[in-house]
């Protein structure tokens, strides 16, 4: 081969290699869900409201089947499948799940009592709760724990067969059987990503129900980033 | 050809230097000095610090392993560097070395000196494992340890006969993803996510876990142990002093492996008691739900399911990857 | 007359081709690369419908696989449509050619070397045991730096302790490629290409023994990295490269591309150490005595026992372990009556031996370059060579010191803590070696020698500090963290990547005919070698103070520490892409032809022309003397290449009788 022909084929396959990299990088590396922000507009140390559904299925994705988290985006009120957002350090952060799931014995019935809010205590329904026995009863669906402040919120569901037989269908859930569980905790003062996950093993079909939408960001697990 | 070029004739003229005298010399000094400074200077400060017996032992071996170590690497480097620098190719040399194919003695000694080194080290490695106050090195001995701190609880049931400060204290480790809980069967087992230990008292840790492999480290204590889902693994230290402590999950674990970490203290024993006492009744609600304490727990099966539960078809908290007429068996 | 009339059978390189002559017909219509993609994908489409076919429930057997109707995921389907891919590669390669032509009754054409020019041999698959050397060259190079931009993703995101570049998921997943990748596929990074291509030239062989099996081997390469890769679409796999259950059996369809090409890379392994060791063992041409064996040869012949005495027990857990994800056995799941521990112990058996079989090939390169370089004899050659078997022997040992905090035996710790100290014995012999040859010699500071004088400094890092590790009390800080981490880079990339860079430098004017710029050379190595250990060297400090492996979140009073691994990284990185330039640029586009010997070697590959004939010899070159006769008044030359007959004749009898009643 001459010259210029090696050099040309040089070129192309530097291209395409670089091409590739660049490729890779953002379709595979960088992606990730949207971030829902709550902390746009809100001064540090004012409180937010923020609000969450967990759905059976999660009929948006291409997992269907998978259980999952939604966050309503506070500016245009659609319910958004991700599991990330935004708060502003120190604020108070007023939560409110809506748990459309029926119940799931937890792997660790410790994690039945309500740690790290305000007061101690959820609101299952507007009634202050502070233990919920996910075993002797059928009263958990999932979890809303942040670890690395010590939070710990088992999100009640619907108690009874029937309800649990007829859950909502359809992802973002608007209709059928749920509770509202609602609680306060304050946000660190410091900025950074503190993870947050379920405690219930509801990835069904893996080993101890803690595989797919457990360990998929989007789903069952997420952060909470706090700026400042 | 090279091959063919005749060997050189060395020192002819000028006297050659006695380069073994040399680097003895300059190695004696160097090997002295260093491991004047691991000793004095650096040993003190080596990780993992002096906060419990066996951090002790470990800081101990670390620094005579570097004492050991020291001499040897500083012989290789000398000679290396010597030998570069006093037999490099001079301009318009074109001759070959001299024909050197071994030296029985100087092969005979390296080899008898590394075997000595090593069954020095293996000897000295054994001693402290077994012996002395680091014994059993705080490392996960499994189930039925062999290295025991006095009084040491090995069954469930007299790991539950209520706390006394002349026994060890034993703490249960439930390792799950992605956190750790701490279990204290001698308070009427109560569950919390904070490590809290006494002074001056053999602890022994019950590592296990209900998923998948973790790996109990706790820094400071100089305790390791891996987590395995249905094994008891073993682990012993004695904390010497007050301070804080930093757990972390040392076996990748998923997900949010890297965000599995905690903190604790060794606090004196009476606080220790108090703290605990507050805690036994601070989570009561809730230990009156926790499975009863055992060395191993196994959450895909559940007694005590409600029928409501029963009634959807599950019989614990598998996640179905299993179905649940598999058999289990012992 | 012996060897003439026997050559066509016996000492023809490669034997007969499986594609037809060369230039037969068009490019694209004969058997090689894209034939291969186009085989495997057609291969893929069916394996994966067929696992969907059998294993999703139906009306008929709801419950066999409940499991994939609410996991949104058919492991069965992927792990079919790996292996019917793997098939239709092969077919597409014409991997099979030889076979089905055997079995119709049909003659093979003889004569398969591949004495043209052009670059197409290099896309087929070949015979030519110099052909498949330099496929291995360019592949494990690809697989190198692939591997190397998956790291510098890892110490991006590690240069602040709290702020993340890459999603927690993201990162594992790049943990876990970067490492699988780099362990699998660099245990071939010597023995692939400088092996392969030099070993039947170093022992006076006109051809390899086993040539489909050589190619075969190889041509599995791209098949394990690119299945490997393909987990990052399937979601990756987040258990690192040592894939412990049961977080591997719980872990998405990713993990099914990490047990599959792993397995596959052992059975890679496997191939390559067979070919290789029945080549040295029965191809040696007369006077080639154990004695006379190049160091690098013994080396290799090391890696190759170890290789093929290790590598099945890895494909076999590789084999439970797709089993327990998709036929939902339970071989390690304790509650079910399986064990973590039976893998634990079916991946160290293979996982330490692995560990010496990506360090005595940087042993073999380093000891037979240093006597090039000193101009002096090997000092100690039965001692070097005893070194090369005890590291062999005693790798078997030790793989328990990875389970002294597991919860295994205790009574077994004192003994594994013996095994692994007594290793670094026959490893030190190396540097007794190393050192007696630098004594009184006359060092020639080329590229090559600067390697391997690394490589000596690096390993001597690396090895001291895996005696920490072997002592149970100080294993039990080190055990997991950034310590072990720093160890086993100082003795793998510091070793044997530094040996195979000296190799390429050494070897590449053999293989190719052509000579790497020297000065770009020189600017290579001192940037790798002050950013290697720039790099590695806070680490072992990282990992004293508390930072485990594969953690994207560490304390604080880190970060500087960190900060400065990961910018030195980034050097160590720009290091390795100089020598791609200079690699691309001289071999591509300047081309300095070096046809002779210009090391002035006493090596028997040096003694035919660069690069060698398409034959290796035009007879069976008789061995007169060792490799390393530097400076010995009256050394006879290494080889007679153009033996009397009867010479010869005398030589080869006895040989040939005994390869006949074998």
């Amino acid at each position: 081969m001459s010259l210029p022909v090696r050099v040309g084929t040089l070129l192309v396959a530097f291209l395409a290699v670089v091409g590739g990299v660049i490729f890779v990088v953002i379709h595979f590396l960088l992606a990730g869900p949207p971030v829902v922000d709550y902390a746009a507009g809100v001064a540090p140390g004012q409180p937010v409201s923020i609000m969450l559904q967990e759905d059976p299925q999660n009929t948006v994705s291409n997992h269907p089947d998978w259980v999952s988290y939604f966050i309503k985006d506070p500016k245009t009120g659609a319910w958004v499948h991700t599991t990330l957002f935004q708060v502003p350090a120190g604020s108070r952060v007023n939560v409110t799940i809506l748990g459309y799931d029926g119940c799931t014995p937890l792997r660790n019935p410790f994690w039945g009592m309500v740690t790290g809010t305000i007061g101690g205590v959820e609101d299952v329904n507007g009634s202050p709760v502070s233990v919920l026995n996910s075993w002797a009863s059928c009263s958990v669906g999932h979890t809303f724990s942040i670890p690395g402040i010590g939070l710990n919120v088992p999100v009640a569901s619907p108690t009874t067969l029937s309800a649990n037989k007829n859950v909502c269908g359809l992802s973002p859930c608007t209709s059928g059987p749920h509770t509202t569980v609602t609680f306060s905790f304050n946000a660190p003062k410091s900025d950074g990503d503190y993870f947050w996950q379920c405690r219930v093993p509801c990835g069904l079909g893996y080993l101890d129900g803690f595989g797919g939408p457990m360990q998929t960001i989007g789903f069952m697990t997420g952060q909470m980033e706090v700026v400042s | 050809m090279a091959a063919e070029t005749s060997a050189p004739a060395t020192g002819a003229g000028e006297r050659e230097p006695n380069h073994g005298m040399r680097i003895f010399i300059i190695w004696l000094v160097l090997a002295l000095a260093s491991d004047l400074l691991i000793w004095f200077v650096l040993g003190p400060h080596l990780p993992p610090g002096d906060l419990a017996s066996a951090a002790n032992g470990q800081q101990f071996d670390i620094k005579v392993m570097s004492a050991m170590a020291a001499p040897v690497m500083v012989f290789v480097l000398i000679q290396f560097i010597y030998s570069l620098i006093v037999w490099r190719h001079r301009e318009g040399d074109e001759e070959d070395g001299p024909p050197i194919h071994g030296n029985t003695r100087v092969q005979v000694t390296w080899i008898t000196l590394t075997t000595v080194i090593v069954l020095c080290l293996f000897g000295f490695g054994t001693y402290e494992l077994v012996n002395g106050p680091g014994a059993g090195a705080g490392s996960g001995e499994g189930p039925s340890p062999i290295v025991n701190p006095p009084g040491a609880e090995l069954t469930v049931a007299q790991q539950m006969a209520p706390y006394s400060a002349s026994k060890p204290l034993v703490i249960q480790v439930i390792a799950q993803q992605w956190r750790f809980t701490y279990r204290y069967p001698q308070f009427g087992g109560f569950e919390t996510t904070y490590l809290a230990v006494p002074q001056n008292q053999w602890v022994e840790f019950d590592v296990t876990s209900i998923d998948v492999i973790h790996d109990f480290w706790a820094y400071q204590l100089g305790v390791k142990a891996d987590a395995d889902p249905g094994v008891n693994n073993v682990a012993y230290t004695k904390p010497l002093q007050l301070g804080s402590i930093t757990v972390r999950c040392d076996e990748l674990c998923g997900l949010w492996h890297g965000a599995m970490y905690d903190y604790g203290s060794v606090m004196t024993q009476s606080a220790f008691q108090s703290w605990a006492t507050a805690s036994q009744a601070h989570f009561a609600d809730v230990t009156k739900m926790l499975p009863p304490y055992a060395t191993t727990y196994d959450p895909t099966e559940i007694k005590q399911l409600g029928t409501v539960l029963v009634k959807l078809g599950l019989t614990g908290a598998g996640g179905g990857y299993y179905p649940p007429n598999d058999p289990s068996q012992p | 007359m012996a060897i003439e009339t026997e050559a066509g059978t016996t000492q023809r390189p490669g034997g007969p081709d499986p594609v037809g002559t060369p230039g037969a017909g068009a490019w694209w219509a004969r058997p090689a690369l894209h034939t291969g993609v186009i085989g495997a994908i057609i291969g893929y489409a069916f394996g994966h419908w067929l696992g969907n076919y059998w294993a999703v429930p139906t009306a008929n057997s709801p419950a066999a696989y409940q499991q994939i109707g609410t996991s949104d995921g058919n492991d069965f389907a992927i792990v079919l449509g790996y292996t019917f891919m793997l098939v239709g590669w092969l077919i597409g390669l014409g991997v099979f050619n030889d076979l089905v032509k055997l079995m119709l009754g049909k003659r093979l054409p003889q004569n398969g070397h591949e004495a043209n020019g052009g670059v197409a041999k290099y896309f087929r698959f070949t015979l030519d045991h110099k052909v498949v050397g330099i496929q291995y060259l360019i592949g494990m190079i690809i697989y190198f730096c692939t591997a190397g931009l998956l790291a510098m993703g890892i110490r991006t995101e590690l240069l602040s302790p709290v702020h993340h570049v890459f999603s927690s998921s993201v990162y594992v997943e790049i943990v876990g490629e970067h490492g699988t990748m780099m362990m699998m596929l660099m245990t071939s990074v010597i023995l692939g290409p400088f092996g392969n291509y030099l070993i039947p030239l170093m022992i006076g062989s006109k051809r390899v023994a086993f040539p489909r099996i050589e190619a075969l081997s190889f041509w599995l390469t791209p098949a394990a990295f690119l299945v490997l890769l393909s987990a990052l679409p399937l979601g990756g796999f987040h258990f690192g490269w040592t894939g412990y259950p049961t977080l591997s059996v719980q872990d998405t369809s990713g993990a099914d591309a990490y047990a599959f090409a792993f397995g596959l890379m052992g059975i890679s392994m496997i191939l390559a150490s067979f070919n290789i060791l029945v080549t040295v063992i029965c191809y040696r041409a007369p006077g080639m005595r154990w004695g006379r064996l190049p160091m690098f040869v013994w080396g290799i012949l090391g890696t190759g026992t170890m290789m093929a005495l290790a590598a099945p027990i890895l494909s076999g857990g590789m084999y439970m372990l797709l089993l327990d994800r998709t036929a939902q056995t339970a071989f390690f799941t304790d509650n079910l009556g399986g064990s973590t521990y039976l893998y634990e112990d079916l991946f160290w058996f293979f996982g330490h031996p692995e560990v010496y079989i990506l360090a005595l090939p940087g042993f073999a390169i380093v000891s037979e370059l240093l006597p090039v370089f000193t101009r002096k004899p090997l000092f100690g050659y039965k001692v070097a060579s005893a070194g090369m078997i005890g590291v062999t022997l005693l790798s078997f040992f030790v793989w328990q010191h990875h389970l002294f905090d597991s919860g295994i035996d205790p009574d077994m710790r004192p003994l594994y803590m013996l095994t692994t100290e007594l290793i670094s014995i026959p490893t030190g012999f190396i540097f007794l070696v190393g050192m007696g040859t630098l004594w009184k010699a006359k060092i020639r500071f080329t590229v090559p020698m600067l390697f391997c004088l690394a490589f000596y400094f690096n390993f001597l890092i690396g090895g001291i500090s895996g005696v920490y590790l072997s002592d149970v009390p100080a294993d039990t800080t080190e055990h997991g963290s950034f310590f072990v981490m720093a160890h086993f880079h100082y003795t793998i990339m510091g070793g044997l990547i530094f040996a195979f860079m000296g190799g390429c430098y050494y070897w590449l004017p053999k293989m190719m005919g052509i000579s790497l710029n020297e000065k770009l050379g020189r600017v290579h190595f001192w940037l790798m070698f002050i950013a290697f250990n720039s790099t590695f060297l806070p680490l072992f400090a990282v990992g004293l103070a508390g930072q485990p492996r594969r953690v994207f979140e560490y304390a604080r009073n880190l970060t500087t520490l960190n900060d400065w691994v990961s910018i030195s990284s980034f050097f160590l990185g720009v290091s390795i892409l100089i020598f791609i330039i200079n690699f691309v640029w001289s071999t591509v586009v300047v081309r300095n032809r070096e046809t002779g010997n210009p090391w002035k070697s006493r090596g028997l590959e040096w003694q035919v022309s660069s690069p060698p004939p398409a034959d290796n010899f035009e007879t069976v070159p008789v061995v007169l003397s060792g490799p390393y006769e530097y400076g010995v008044k009256d050394a006879p030359p290494v080889a007679d290449l153009n033996p009397p007959v009867g010479v010869l004749a005398a030589g080869l009898s006895e040989s040939e009788t005994a390869r006949a009643e074998a």
